[in-house]
């Protein structure tokens, strides 16, 4: 079980997906997950091994580094990929509950003229329409809360984005303030400032992708509204005629018998 | 052999699941399997390494690493995953038992070979009872053994080689803690994910069971009345506008 599977899971996801929503799984998997398998967990590796404190009393360092440290870089940016792809889930499980509804009344022999077999409905691209434009949109929406969540406590648990060379640290039981040093700051920082920008880059495709949802569908309702104006009396037309429909045929009815209505 | 057997054994599960079923496989994928090999194994990694107690007393920390950590957190953990994972192979053994039922036979037995009906139910929810009962035992072990959900940073030691208590520190005992937390909480996520599943499916038979006595007793009661009235009965016994009776509709409606 690895980044892989999550790279099936989602990429299933990426036929209902809006262009936008292509572009996006693209940065996640590129951007994100291939930096942070193939580079940042290389930087991030000795972290603690090389965490050296200037002091020789046992316990100090394995303090220090747990109070400057509570959760590791490598393993928020992990949690915060797999929260940030789930969302994506549950667009899948409501196109495979429609493709399960609509093989069903294929079976029962309703849907014969739409489809050709079982294969063809499983085959269709699903267009986001109706209730799956509503799990599309809220989808969206928990992926752009969550970014934002994890970036707010990048920033609350780390005082800013930037890692400093040096730490001072008077936690017990070290016996007075004392130096820290974090192995390699400079490249952290780099690989922060990188991932902090991919995340601000991805919840910018999210804003764009659900405006461009919400575009299309005023849109759409204006373009209905607009035929019903073209057609003003359309329907009352309609009800008009089938009401002189039935007095012409009763009448014709009452004539053909010879006995009034 | 690794954790890719157990993730295309559980595939073939989903197939044979109920709605409720395919939830809770992905919820172990994803936010227990893929967070276990991503991010919880490396924080286990220097365990024993970075436990470091405030003496130089040969063999004082491995007694007291040993003493606090019977079995490490982290392999409990994947005991956990193995342990709650296995007993949805009882469904696909079921299936491929029928399968082998209909080959030996040569013939069609059921209607269909992953249809929840008869044995492959009980299979379905003896296999569910079981998962339940192995997320509650290792909720209740992880607490035992370690007092608790969270991993103090110092711990007092006075076991043999240790002269006298000696002040143990654990490596990134806040980190660990978050993640056991985040165990704790996507088991209690999948036990109420069994139990929903569970009542989801004894309510269904009780209702089916429900509305074919009482489909039974409608027709037992029409064809008294018709044999009363009428000469002749329809080959079930009820008059033919009675036959495809009210309540088989409502049955279907229900069931679907």
């Amino acid at each position: 079980m690895d980044w892989g599977t999550l790279h099936t899971f989602i990429g299933g996801v990426n036929k209902h997906s809006t262009s936008i929503g292509k572009v996006w799984i693209t940065v996640i998997f590129i951007f994100r997950v291939m930096i942070l398998v193939v580079a940042a967990q290389e930087v991030w590796g000795d972290e603690q091994e090389d965490f050296v404190c200037n002091t020789l009393q046992p316990g100090c360092k394995n303090v220090c580094y747990d109070h400057f440290f509570p959760v590791s870089h490598i393993r928020l940016w992990a949690l915060q990929l797999i929260f940030v792809s789930t969302p994506a889930l549950l667009v899948a499980m409501h196109v495979a509950y429609y493709r399960h509804e609509t093989a069903r009344k294929f079976r029962r022999g309703e849907k014969r003229n739409e489809f050709k077999d079982l294969e063809d409905i499983k085959k269709q691209k699903v267009r986001i329409e109706g209730s799956l434009w509503w799990t599309y949109a809220s989808s969206i929406f928990f992926r752009i809360i969550f970014e934002a969540s994890f970036m707010y406590v990048f920033y609350f648990l780390y005082n800013g984005y930037h890692l400093p060379w040096v730490l001072k640290c008077g936690i017990d039981p070290c016996p007075n303030l004392v130096d820290c040093f974090i192995s390699r700051p400079t490249e952290k920082t780099v690989f922060t400032i990188f991932m902090i920008s991919a995340s601000v880059i991805c919840m910018l495709l999210n804003v764009a992708e659900l405006c461009y949802l919400l575009l299309k569908v005023c849109f759409r309702r204006s373009k209905r509204t607009q035929t019903q104006r073209n057609h003003p009396n359309h329907a009352l037309k309609e009800s008009k005629q089938n009401e002189m429909n039935e007095l012409i045929s009763e009448s014709g009815q009452n004539a053909i018998t010879g006995f009034p209505n | 052999m690794s954790w890719m057997f157990l993730r295309d054994l559980l595939t073939g599960v989903n197939k044979y699941s109920t709605g409720i079923g395919r939830i809770w496989l992905a919820v172990v994928f994803i936010f227990r399997l893929l967070v276990y090999m991503v991010a919880a194994e490396h924080v286990w990694k220097d365990e024993q390494k970075e436990f470091e107690c405030n003496i130089k007393q040969p063999g004082c920390e491995n007694v007291c690493f040993d003493h606090f950590f019977p079995i490490s957190q982290v392999r409990l953990w994947a005991l956990q995953l193995i342990m709650v994972s296995t007993p949805s192979l009882l469904v696909v053994l079921h299936v491929a038992y029928r399968e082998g039922r209909e080959k030996r036979h040569r013939k069609k037995l059921y209607v269909s070979l992953g249809m929840m009906d008869g044995g492959l139910w009980y299979t379905y929810l003896i296999s569910l009872i079981v998962k339940t009962g192995f997320e509650i035992g290792f909720l209740v072990l992880f607490y035992k053994l370690y007092d608790g959900f969270s991993v103090p940073y110092l711990m007092k030691c006075d076991l043999k080689p240790c002269p006298n208590t000696v002040d143990c520190f654990t490596s990134k005992p806040t980190e660990k803690t978050i993640f056991i937390l985040f165990l704790v909480i996507t088991s209690c996520l999948c036990i109420v994910l069994n139990f929903i599943e569970l009542s989801f499916l004894v309510l269904k038979c009780l209702i089916k069971c429900y509305f074919q006595k009482y489909s039974k007793t409608l027709k037992a009661s029409v064809c008294e009345c018709h044999n009363l009235r009428y000469v002749e009965c329809g080959g079930t016994g009820a008059p033919p506008l009675l036959q495809n009776c009210h309540s088989d509709s409502a049955i279907k409606i229900l069931l679907s």
